[in-house]
């Protein structure tokens, strides 16, 4: 019996088997990836480099994709704010699935009240769906980058320590862990050798799907003006700030971060539920 | 298991998880830096006068489990104390504002009905170029966050071409249905896109099940195939993920509903979020909780009703 | 009165090298019961499916299938439709899958009859209630969902819903390989006794011999999309004249001979991306010349036995006490 990767329901069984369209996305991620990793020398301009002079110019050769009603160089603040805007959801998955497989690990394995625990804190913390715990948290810390991040990886911590518990459950009734166990090898050993390697694909499937959620949540929490201070470049909140030039009738410096938003998430789940499905499929 | 035992057992499922989640919601004041008078305080004039009034409202002198007690007492008497920033009973705030955020919801949860299941039903039957056109406009809705449609839908129809209004909530029915039809669109957006997948998975799965080609076998056409077995049977998938959708509509009204500058519950958690309104946020927090899990115990309660092989408290039989 | 004709009957389908069924000649009378044998792959359920028009996808059809002398093959929808709610009906396999588990099984009886505009609402629930009341069950029945009764009852159930349309033919695919042993029994009888009071045509697919020898007025022996041997049940079982059936006889345990050890076919049956020259068994044959690799046999009648036909080069050959060769 194999545990089946916990997705949200719209992305289950979401059939990306056409190869062009998983190679574009692979592509597109690297592209984001090496945009946020190597912004600061890519960025054409200082992406806070206020022009009042020039606010909502269209594209030039000075500025291709044109300027915001600030007068800041769109591209240079697309750029820069690929960076937090993954950093972000790097920040919410590396520590939900970190956090996630220790809890779920250890729940499985020990069992007993630590496991009744996790089922109630999981139970807890699924009636707060992701966005709202991180408002809740962030009216109380204020914003910033950091209480949004632990907040929604805190929201995201169930469904990776869930999925972590079916898969060690399942991996721990296979013959092999009782022979180490037999040999002398402590649960530790086992679970850090064996166990866990075995289970890593699944998880780390799971925790690209989650990326792209935690995009959108952190993305929606910018928006709001909850996110990252109000200066950083970031994509949501380029949103937030071209939605007043749309409104004036100059869509360019809004519309360009939206792009940005919905081609990542695209990317991201395309190329997430690729590999769930791989995954999956070689499990059976 | 009676239909009675199983409601009072889920109720006190439910009541056990509202108390813990109102704790965290009452102790997150707790966690704020600094003391919790100043924090409620959220710079405005400290003076002792101030401070006092604090004290005097929220008996901040007494033991935690005491406060909130009386807190949660307060609460279960409709009393969701006093607005910091309003100067007024939130109680009042939010039934002001909730009719807005219900029509919004409303709308944005038939949209969603209707152009799901449509769309997964002719995904599901059709399949082609229609199959593939509506996997690519469904893919791309997954990627789209309820306030990127906000914005884009505004730019377009409302600034653009202007259609519609460009925000606010409007005065009286029809005025407010006239506002609420691109936040409707917005906050549907993403999640016509899931549960078209859902449905469309969950009648493919069907399709290929051996009843359906008896069904056939036994002069039953094509249509009343798809209505009678493969739709129907789909149901009952598309229900489980009844409380997912309703939340999200719930949770996304807070983006949504400040993209548009419509006056609801929504945009009152953005406001009191950013003016540090402590009340405000804890009484919208605890209610938008308390309404998942009455979604989700209505869900429960549904589920029997569309698969008879799920009977109540005990999840689908085997085989 | 002959009510099921098949004819030169060939199923080809996508990417295959050889035609799934290559040739099948049927027939059904009224009032008769012929059995069609064989082992799982030979074409035996494909066979019985076609005779209500459900073809695979993709799949490409020759020569006749004809139900009442008309030709399924080449019906409009509505005459298909006529056939699938009237004159032929079948009982299949597992009735757990077959029947849907989220309708009331009255809905699953009287659907086809109700939906064609054949019977109103409540002659439609009057009729399903003598059904049932024919294969031995109360009107009761009407109102449960398929998990709340056995699976023996289900099949009772899908006899019913069979005989519903008043049909002339009635195709069984192994009704009862998905029943445990004793239900086996009730069901193989109430199939009998019922194609005997209702004088309808019984085409009984299986792939136990023992089963097929009880029912059956004929049988039909199928391999690799072709059939092998045809004649009266009792006949061929007494002196099988086809090397594959003497085979199959052989390994199927049987009470009146408990001498001797049982005979398992060495070798597997052809597949469908095998292209085959010559008779498809002649890989499994113990008595196959170069002949038989080369030149596939015609289903020919023997001579001195009436009624019998078989497809072997050598079926001078066979036919003596070959039942234990």
């Amino acid at each position: 019996m194999t545990a089946t990767l916990l997705r949200r329901p719209g992305l289950a069984r979401l059939r990306t088997s056409r190869a062009p369209l998983h190679r574009i996305c692979l592509g597109f991620v690297a592209l984001v990836v090496l945009a946020a990793l190597l912004a600061p020398w890519l960025a054409p301009h200082d992406p806070n480099a206020v022009d009042l002079g020039n606010a909502l110019a269209g594209p030039s050769g000075d500025h291709p994709l044109g300027v915001d009603a600030s007068g800041r160089d769109t591209l240079a603040r697309l750029v820069a704010g690929a960076r937090t805007s993954l950093l972000g959801p790097l920040g919410v998955v590396a520590f939900s699935t970190l956090a996630g497989i220790a809890v779920g690990v250890t729940a499985a394995w020990r069992g007993g009240w630590l496991d009744s625990v996790l089922s109630r804190g999981t139970e807890l913390v699924f009636a707060f769906p992701g966005l709202l715990l991180a408002i809740l948290i962030v009216s109380v810390y204020g914003e910033g980058l950091i209480a949004p991040v632990v907040a929604l990886a805190i929201a995201y911590l169930p469904y990776v320590s869930r999925l972590t518990r079916s898969l060690v459950l399942a991996e721990r009734s296979r013959p092999y862990v009782e022979a180490y166990q037999v040999q002398g090898h402590s649960g530790l050993q086992i679970c850090l050798r064996h166990v866990i390697p075995g289970i890593a694909p699944v998880v780390l499937a799971q925790a690209t799907v989650n990326f792209g959620y935690a995009l959108i949540d952190l993305a929606g929490l910018s928006f709001l003006g909850l996110g990252v201070p109000a200066l950083t470049p970031d994509w949501g909140r380029m949103v937030f700030d071209g939605q007043s030039a749309i409104q004036h009738g100059y869509p360019l410096s809004a519309i360009l971060p939206c792009l940005a938003i919905v081609l990542t998430v695209v990317a991201f789940n395309v190329v997430g539920e690729r590999w769930a499905d791989q995954v999956a499929r070689r499990d059976r | 298991m009676s239909f009675l035992r199983f409601i009072v057992r889920r109720l006190l499922e439910m009541a056990a998880t509202l108390a813990g989640a109102s704790l965290v919601i009452f102790g997150a004041m707790y966690l704020a830096p600094g003391s919790p008078a100043s924090f409620l305080l959220a710079g405005r004039s400290a003076t002792p006068e101030a401070l006092q009034a604090v004290n005097a409202q929220y008996h901040l002198n007494d033991p935690f489990i005491v406060q909130y007690l009386r807190w949660a007492g307060q609460i279960l008497h409709g009393d969701f104390g006093r607005s910091i920033t309003y100067r007024t009973d939130v109680s009042r705030l939010l039934a002001d504002r909730l009719p807005a955020t219900l029509l919004l919801v409303a709308m944005a949860l038939v949209l969603v009905v209707a152009l799901g299941l449509l769309l997964g039903w002719i995904g599901a039957v059709r399949g082609g170029a229609a199959d593939s056109t509506i996997l690519i406009g469904t893919t791309v809705a997954l990627g789209t966050p309820s306030f990127v449609a906000a914005v884009l839908l505004q730019g377009l129809f409302a600034v653009k071409l202007g259609w519609f209004p460009t925000g606010g909530t409007g005065d009286g029915l029809g005025s407010m249905l006239w506002h609420l039809v691109l936040p409707a669109l917005a906050l549907a957006l993403y999640l016509i896109g899931m549960l078209a997948r859902v449905t469309r998975a969950a009648m493919v799965e069907v399709l290929g099940q051996e009843h359906v080609t008896v069904a056939r076998s036994r002069g039953v056409t094509g249509h009343q195939v798809i209505r009678r077995h493969v739709f129907r049977n789909a149901l009952g998938t598309v229900l489980t993920t009844g409380g997912l959708i309703v939340s999200t509509l719930l949770v996304c009204t807070v983006l949504v509903e400040t993209a548009f500058s419509v006056g609801g519950v929504g945009q009152l958690l953005e406001l009191s979020t950013t003016t540090k309104d402590f009340p405000t946020v804890q009484a919208i927090s605890l209610i938008l909780v308390g309404l998942f899990m009455a979604v989700n115990l209505v869900v429960d309660l549904l589920h029997p009703l569309v698969d008879p092989r799920v009977t109540l408290g005990a999840g689908r039989a085997a085989g | 009165m002959t009510i099921l004709d098949i004819q030169a009957y060939r199923l080809r389908l996508p990417d295959t090298a050889r035609p799934v069924l290559d040739g099948v000649d049927l027939t059904v009378r009224a009032g008769e019961t012929v059995a069609l044998v064989g082992e799982s792959g030979s074409g035996k359920s494909l066979t019985s499916r076609s005779v209500l028009g459900l073809l695979p996808d993709g799949a490409t059809t020759g020569g006749t299938v004809r139900v009442n002398g008309e030709d399924v093959l080449t019906m409009t929808p509505e005459r298909l439709r006529d056939l699938r709610t009237g004159t032929a009906a079948m009982v299949f396999q597992d009735p757990r899958a077959a029947i849907n588990p989220l309708r009331r099984l009255g809905d699953f009886l009287t659907e086809s009859v109700r939906l064609n505009g054949r019977l109103a609402a409540a002659a439609a629930a009057e009729r399903a209630a003598e059904m049932l009341d024919a294969v031995g069950l109360p009107a009761a029945v009407l109102d449960r969902y398929p998990g709340q009764v056995s699976g023996g009852m289900l099949q009772r159930v899908m006899i019913a819903a069979a005989l519903m349309g008043d049909p002339a033919l009635i195709l069984a695919d192994e009704p009862t390989t998905a029943l445990d042993v004793t239900t086996q029994a009730e069901v193989v009888a109430l199939l009998g006794d019922l194609q005997e009071r209702f004088g309808t045509g019984l085409l009984f697919v299986t792939h136990d011999l023992g089963l097929a020898a009880a029912i059956s007025d004929r049988v039909s022996v199928m391999y690799a999309g072709r059939i092998v041997e045809t004649g009266p049940a009792e006949d061929l079982f007494d002196r099988p004249r086809h090397p594959y059936t003497a085979a199959l006889l052989a390994s199927t345990p049987r009470l009146d001979a408990p001498q001797g050890r049982l005979a398992a076919i060495e070798g597997r049956p052809p597949g469908l991306r095998e292209e085959l020259t010559g008779c498809p068994f002649a890989p499994r044959c113990p008595i196959a010349t170069e002949l038989c690799t080369e030149q596939a046999p015609a289903l020919l009648s023997i001579e001195a036995e009436p009624g019998r036909r078989t497809a072997c080069h050598h079926s001078d050959r066979t036919g003596e006490g070959s039942a234990d060769a």
